[in-house]
């Protein structure tokens, strides 16, 4: 019974013995078309004016049925039909908007090349612009809490270095300790042949605390809070918050913006020295194991191999770094428009131009602080 | 008339719940809900807020599943079979939802081709062509094909959304909230539009609605969804007579005996 029910609902073009007559049965539905659209294609193909259509015996007929039909038909009515009147109707919709003129995506030309680059050049001024103006207004926030230190957003803030801090030690933790096993087990392997054991003191002070734990925490940070900053501003943009922000006179810079760049450059300076402190650990222990290097005598040296100014250097560079990121999060997260796509390209943009950034700004600074803590 | 009646009693349903149970936590939604709609019927779901109509409405999509009881579409179990079986079972249904659910990345024409598109059959001449042809039974205008969904104002996204769930030419159109967040303008000419699509399309149609205009104007059927399941099902005038507090309040006000004597008139 429901094998009969299918073969009469499946579509079929039967063409007469004299092949002039041909018949079309079943429904004539994009689904049911579906599974034999390539044979019916072919078949239609071979229609030529001469051919009587007999529509009477269709029991179904859709518009994408309709429209195989008109274009196999040369758009035009063929001579000889026999249809029913709702098929009829169905096919005249159909012919009303076939060709009809959707406009067509243009195709890009010479001018539209200029033009694009004229773009990117303008869409670079446009973010310095935003740039320039957030920190501008974050300036005006902060003189004005100045004089008005109870409006101050200290909750937001206190919040802010929970999230972005305290949440973010233990994967910190983790990858410093690593990163140091690994960098005091290939250090030791290079050390050992020139029998200068005692230097993996020096090679991971210096390194650790000068260079790698502030980078390494910025790209964490980056990847990890930068984007989530972007995220979060870009779905309050969406979800009108924002807006709902300004209706209620609040200023989305002081209550947004502000308390995620103070709590990240307070944070960021800790989670430095967190790392760093980590990342020791880990030379250290590995140190130990490998050379016999006793812990005892790694602290001891330390202070010795590494001057002080290095962990200046380092906090130093945690700070300026989490401002970095904290402020083109933001900017990044404020410009998000209500749809997908800008909040994951806004999202992508704010990670990678805040990482490249941190690496741009730390061989600024390197350059800048050349003749400072490194012993001679 | 006794022809119509026997066919009508053979026809298979295309939406049978039974028993359907659903919770959230502790929250009872739905208890031992049943509902059948036949072919053919405009059927207007409504409820109190928190009634559980949307939960509802996605059980009929798929998208949850209620802890107990059956959702059958066109005879069949919704989630039943291999993922092609039910690939294929939701396409015979089209699904507007209250935001209209445009894809953002995509522009209008693309949006209303996308499930088109999916199914992977129709050439792009011959997609352009049933793109234009849904853009005007749904009354946009070819110009809008190039716009994308953030500029498009609360009606037009409407109707691509309407485009699109009709692209396939559904058996079932299932609508969230219709004309929520429309003027009443625009609401009145939108329900005019769905009248006509159900009316030339052979759809059947259900809608989750708090307007009461809307539903007096469109539905063959209310189903009154109260005290976790569902209170009465019945034409508009039969609907109002039922004794329920629910009922009573719902359509007791100014607002719903105005709706109602206008379907009346009409």
């Amino acid at each position: 019974m429901r094998g009969d029910r299918v073969s009469e609902t499946a579509p079929a073009l039967k063409v007469g013995i004299d092949t002039s007559e041909w018949t079309l049965e079943g429904e004539w539905t994009i689904r049911r078309l579906e599974s034999c659209i390539g044979e019916v294609r072919s078949q239609l193909a071979r229609a030529n004016a001469s051919v009587r259509w007999n529509l009477e015996g269709l029991s179904r007929l859709d518009s994408f049925g309709a429209t195989l039909l008109w274009r196999a038909w040369g758009q035009g009515w063929p001579e000889h039909i026999r249809i029913g009147e709702a098929h009829r109707k169905v096919i005249e919709k159909v012919a009303e908007s076939s060709g009809a003129s959707l406009p067509r995506p243009p195709r890009p030309g010479v001018l539209d090349l200029i033009a694009a680059l004229g773009s990117v050049v303008l869409a670079v001024a446009g973010h310095l612009m935003d740039l320039v103006r957030l920190v501008g207004q974050l300036a005006l926030d902060v003189a004005y809490l100045f004089r008005h230190p109870t409006d101050a957003p200290l909750k937001e803030i206190t919040a802010n270095i929970y999230k972005m801090g305290v949440k973010a030690m233990p994967v910190a933790a983790l990858v410093g300790f690593l990163i140091g096993v690994v960098l005091s087990y290939l250090s030791a392997l290079q050390l050992q042949a020139f029998g200068a054991d005692i230097f993996i003191v020096n090679i991971l002070g210096l390194g650790i605390i000068r260079e790698l734990g502030p980078v390494l925490v910025s790209i964490l940070v980056a990847g990890r809070s930068g984007s989530a900053m972007t995220a979060q501003l870009g779905v309050m943009r969406v979800t009108e918050e924002i807006d709902a922000l300004s209706a209620m006179g609040i200023s989305r810079t002081l209550r947004l913006v502000l308390p995620k760049v103070l709590a990240l450059s307070f944070a960021m300076p800790l989670l430095v020295l967190w790392t760093s402190g980590m990342a020791l650990f880990g030379g250290m222990l590995s140190a130990w194991i490998q050379m016999d290097l006793s812990m005892a005598f790694f602290i001891d040296a330390l202070p010795g191999a590494v001057p002080i100014a290095n962990l200046y250097i380092g906090l130093t560079k945690g700070l300026i770094f989490g401002l970095l990121i904290a402020l083109i999060a933001c900017h990044f997260g404020l410009r998000v428009k209500p749809n997908t796509e800008s909040l994951s390209a806004n999202t992508t943009a704010s990670v990678v131009v805040s990482i490249t950034m941190v690496i741009l700004a730390d061989a600024v600074l390197a350059i800048a602080t050349r003749s400072i803590g490194v012993p001679l | 008339m006794s022809l119509t009646n026997s066919l009508a009693t053979n026809v298979e349903p295309v939406i049978e719940l039974e028993g359907i149970v659903t919770r959230f936590g502790r929250t009872v939604i739905h208890d031992g809900l049943d509902m059948v709609v036949a072919p053919g019927e405009m059927v207007s779901l409504v409820g109190g807020s928190g009634s559980g109509k949307t939960t509802l409405l996605r059980h009929l999509i798929g998208l949850t599943r209620p802890q107990a009881g059956t959702v059958k579409l066109f005879g069949e179990v919704l989630l039943s079979g291999s993922s092609r079986v039910q690939r294929a079972r939701r396409r015979r249904f089209g699904v507007l939802f209250q935001q209209g659910a445009l894809f953002s990345a995509l522009n209008v024409a693309e949006n209303i081709a996308f499930p088109l598109e999916e199914l992977g059959i129709a050439r792009e001449d011959e997609l352009r062509d049933l793109v234009a042809q849904k853009m005007a039974m749904v009354e946009l205008e070819p110009h809008h094909a190039m716009l994308m969904p953030a500029e498009l104002s609360g009606g037009m996204v409407k109707r691509v959304a309407l485009a699109r769930a009709l692209a396939l030419e559904p058996e079932l159109l299932l609508l969230d909230e219709p004309t929520a967040g429309l003027d009443p303008d625009r609401s009145a000419s939108f329900v005019e539009l769905i009248r006509s699509l159900h009316a030339r399309l052979s759809l059947t149609v259900v809608l989750v609605t708090h307007d009461i205009d809307t539903l007096a104007a469109l539905s063959t059927h209310i189903a009154v969804l109260a005290d976790r399941s569902i209170v009465s099902y019945a034409p508009l005038d039969e609907t109002m007579a039922v004794r329920h507090p629910f009922i009573e309040r719902f359509f007791g006000g100014e607002q719903g005996r105005r709706a109602l004597a206008r379907s009346r008139r009409e």
